[in-house]
C-alpha cells in the first residue's frame, strides 16, 4: 500500500500539517478482501484435512478479523485498527447470536409449511385418524382464551401501574412493587397448577375449563402489563400533569384525559407484547384445558384445545401412523409464531401511529 | 375580574424543610408585580403556594394565611382545584399537551373540565384567547396542528392563551420568558402590559430590566445561606426598588454586587 499523495500546499507559504492527516488509507474493499483471503486459505486446509461447515466458517471468520487487524495496523495505525478489531468483534457476535433464530425459523417453516392449507385452517380433528384435518379447533381456543387473558389482564394491569405511579406511596406501594416482581418470576407450571387448585375448590377435581387457562395466564400477564406501563407512565413529563392541575383539572380526570393519552402509545405496545409473551404459554393450558378433538367455543363449559397443547399431544400422541400428526404439530408451531409475529407488528404499528405527533 | 391577593405570615415547607420563611405581602390587582432574588430562595416554591399548586409535590405543605378578596385560599372548606381555576399558571418551560392540537390546547381548560360549550362559543373563547396571547396571525391557518410543532417562543405564548382561556382572576408566571429569544420575550411583556387590565399578575424572572420594565411593585427575595429559609427582604414600588431602595441587600443584589 502506497501512501496517499499529499493535497497540494496552499500558495501563501508554509502551511501547518491538517488536523486528522493519516498515516496511509486502506480501500473500503479491503476487510471483505481479507475475509474472502481467509476463506480461500481455509477451503485449502478443508482439501487437506477436511473440515465441516461449522468449523469452516469459524476459521474463516478467525482468520479473516486476524487479517484485517494487522493490515490495517501496518497502514493505518493502531487506533484503527482497534477500531476494525471492535467491528469485527460485534459483527461476528451478532451473527452468532442469529443463527438459534434463523435455524429455528428455517426449521419450523420447512417442516411447517407442509400441511399450512385450507384444511389446516378449517377444520378440526373431529373423526380425523391419520391423513388430513386441521387446528381450527386449537385456533380458535387460543384466540378465545387469549382474548379473556387480556380481558383480565390488561385492566388489572393497567389500574395496578397508574396506582403505582400516579398515587402509591410508601409501604403499601414498596409492597405492590415487590410482589410484582415477585410475580414475574412465577414458573408457569406453577401459575397453572394454581387455577387448578383454585377451581378444584369449587368444580370438584379434573375439573377442565377455558375460564381456567385464562386465569392462569393472567397470572402470568399481569405483571408484564404492570411492569411495562408503569415504566411508560412514569415516562410522561410531570410537567404535563402540572399544566393539567393549573389549569384546574382534578387529578383522576388529569389521569384519564392527559397522562394515559400522552402514554397510550407505549401502553398499547406493552399490551400487544405481553399478550405475545403468554399466547405460547404451553404448561398452564395442558392442566386447565386439556385437550379435545371439536371445537368449544364457550370458556366456561369444557375442555377447550389451543395451538401449544395441540402441537405438543400431536407430537407426544401421533397415533399410526405418526408423520401425519407431526407434520400437523410443526405446522402448529409455524402458526403460532406467526401469530406472535404478527403481534409484534401490532405493537410497532401501535408505537407508530398512536405516538405524539409533532410535525410542523 | 381581577383581584386583590393578601399574604400573611406565609412558611413554605418541603417536608421538614422550611423553604421560605415568613412572607407578609399585599398584591394589588390589575398590576404586575414582580419577584426577584437570587437562585434557590424561593420564588418558584412562593408563586406555587399562590395557587396551591405547591400541595402536588409529596410532603409539601404551607403554614399562614392567602386571602384573596376575603377568602382565605387554605381554609379547610377551600378545594385546591377550585382555587386552581381561579388563579392560573404559566410555567418556566413552555408546557403544550402534546396530545392535542393547537385548537384543543387553548380549549383544554374549558374540554378537560367538561364543562359543556356550544361549539361557536368555544371557537370564540380560543380566538380571543389566541389573539389575548398574541398568537392568532401565526396559528390561525394551523389551529388542528400538534401544539408541540410551534417554536419555544410560540409555544409559551400557546400556553399564556391556555391559562387565559378560563378567565382566571389572577395569572402568575415562572420566569416565562428565560427561554425565549429578545423579540417573542418583547411580544410576552407587551402581552403582559395588555393583559394586567383583565388580570393580577405575578411574575417570577431574573431578568432586572425586565422586571424595571413591566411591574409595578416589586419583591425582592433572599436568603442568607445555604439550607437557611428563603425570606421576601423587600417590598416596594418598582420605581423606589430600583432607584432608592430601602435595605441595602436589594441594592446590593440590583447592582450586580450581590454574593
Ligand atoms: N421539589 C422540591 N423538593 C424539595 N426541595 C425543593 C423542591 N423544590 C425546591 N426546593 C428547595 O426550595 C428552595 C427554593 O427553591 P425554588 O425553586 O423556589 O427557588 P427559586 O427562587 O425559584 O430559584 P430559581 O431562581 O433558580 O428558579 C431551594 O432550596 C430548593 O432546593
Ligand atoms: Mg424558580
Amino acid at each position: 500500500m502506497s501512501q496517499t499523495s499529499t493535497t497540494p500546499a496552499p500558495a501563501t507559504g508554509q502551511a501547518p500539517a491538517p488536523i486528522g492527516q493519516q498515516r496511509g488509507h486502506l480501500p473500503r474493499w479491503a476487510p471483505w478482501a481479507s475475509f474472502a483471503g481467509a476463506a480461500v486459505l481455509v477451503v485449502l486446509l478443508d482439501l487437506a484435512f477436511g473440515l465441516n461447515i461449522a468449523l469452516y466458517v469459524l476459521y474463516t471468520v478467525v482468520l479473516g478479523t486476524v487479517g484485517v487487524y494487522a493490515l490495517t495496523r501496518l497502514v493505518e495505525g493502531a487506533r484503527k485498527a482497534t477500531d476494525r478489531l471492535v467491528t469485527c468483534l460485534v459483527v461476528s457476535a451478532f451473527g452468532l447470536a442469529m443463527v438459534p433464530l434463523v435455524s429455528l425459523v428455517y426449521e419450523v417453516v420447512a417442516r411447517g409449511i407442509e400441511r399450512l392449507d385450507g384444511e389446516f385452517f378449517g377444520y378440526s380433528l373431529v373423526g380425523v385418524v391419520g391423513e388430513g384435518g386441521g387446528a381450527y379447533h386449537a385456533i380458535m381456543g387460543t384466540l378465545v382464551v387469549t382474548a379473556l387473558t387480556a380481558l383480565i389482564s390488561v385492566p388489572i394491569g393497567l389500574l395496578t401501574a397508574i396506582y403505582l405511579v400516579e398515587y402509591g406511596r410508601g409501604r403499601l406501594k414498596q409492597a405492590i412493587t415487590f410482589l410484582v416482581d415477585v410475580m414475574t418470576g412465577i414458573p408457569s407450571i406453577v401459575a397453572g397448577l394454581f387455577a387448578y387448585a383454585l377451581f378444584a375448590l369449587f368444580f370438584g377435581p379434573g375439573v377442565r375449563l377455558g375460564i381456567m387457562g385464562a386465569v392462569a395466564l393472567s397470572v402470568l400477564m399481569i405483571p408484564v402489563v404492570v411492569r411495562s406501563a408503569e415504566e411508560v407512565l412514569k415516562l410522561v413529563p410531570n410537567e404535563l400533569r402540572e399544566a393539567s392541575y393549573a389549569l384546574g383539572v382534578p387529578k383522576w380526570r388529569t389521569i384519564v384525559k392527559v397522562v394515559v393519552p400522552t402514554a397510550i402509545a407505549g401502553l398499547g405496545t406493552g399490551v400487544t407484547l405481553a399478550v405475545a409473551r403468554v399466547i405460547g404459554e404451553t404448561a398452564p393450558l395442558l392442566v386447565t384445558l386439556g385437550i379435545v378433538n371439536g371445537t368449544n367455543f364457550d370458556p366456561f363449559d369444557g375442555r377447550m384445545a389451543t395451538l401449544p397443547v395441540y402441537a405438543y399431544y400431536q407430537l407426544t400422541q401421533p397415533g399410526v401412523p405418526p408423520q401425519f400428526a407431526i407434520d400437523r404439530a410443526w405446522t402448529a408451531a409455524l402458526v403460532l409464531i406467526m401469530l406472535v409475529m404478527g403481534l409484534n407488528v401490532v405493537a410497532r404499528l401501535i408505537s407508530r401511529f398512536f405516538a405524539p405527533k409533532t410535525g410542523r | 375580574m381581577a383581584k386583590r391577593i393578601d399574604v400573611s405570615d406565609l412558611n413554605i415547607y418541603y417536608g421538614n424543610f422550611l423553604a421560605v420563611e415568613n412572607v407578609t405581602v399585599s398584591i394589588e390587582p390589575r398590576s404586575i408585580t414582580a419577584l426577584i432574588g437570587p437562585s434557590g430562595c424561593g420564588k418558584s416554591t412562593f408563586l406555587r403556594s399562590l395557587n396551591r399548586m405547591h400541595e402536588v409535590i409529596p410532603g409539601a405543605r404551607v403554614e399562614g394565611k392567602v386571602v384573596m378578596d376575603g377568602q382565605d385560599l387554605y381554609a379547610p372548606d377551600v378545594d385546591p382545584v377550585d382555587v386552581r381555576q381561579h388563579i392560573g399558571m404559566v410555567f418556566q418551560r413552555p408546557n403544550p399537551f402534546p396530545t392535542m392540537s393547537i385548537y384543543d390546547n387553548v380549549a383544554a381548560g374549558i374540554r378537560l373540565n367538561n364543562k359543556k360549550m356550544k361549539r361557536a362559543d368555544l371557537d370564540t373563547l380560543v380566538e380571543r384567547s389566541l389573539r389575548g396571547a398574541n398568537l392568532w396571525n401565526e396559528v390561525k391557518d394551523r389551529l388542528d396542528r400538534p401544539g408541540a410543532g410551534l417554536s419555544g417562543g410560540q409555544q409559551q405564548r400557546l400556553c399564556i392563551a391556555r391559562a387565559i382561556a378560563i378567565e382566571p382572576d389572577v395569572l402568575l408566571m415562572d420566569e416565562p420568558c428565560s427561554a425565549l429569544d429578545p423579540i417573542s420575550t418583547l411580544a410576552i411583556e407587551d402581552l403582559m402590559t395588555e393583559l394586567k387590565e383583565r388580570f393580577t399578575i405575578v411574575i417570577v424572572t431574573h431578568n432586572m430590566q425586565q422586571a424595571a420594565r413591566v411591574s409595578e411593585q416589586t419583591g425582592f427575595f433572599n436568603l442568607s445561606g445555604v439550607g437557611q429559609p428563603g425570606r421576601l427582604i423587600e417590598f416596594n414600588s418598582t420605581e423606589k426598588i430600583f432607584s432608592n431602595p430601602d435595605e441595602k441587600a436589594t441594592e446590593d443584589y440590583i447592582s450586580g454586587r450581590f454574593g
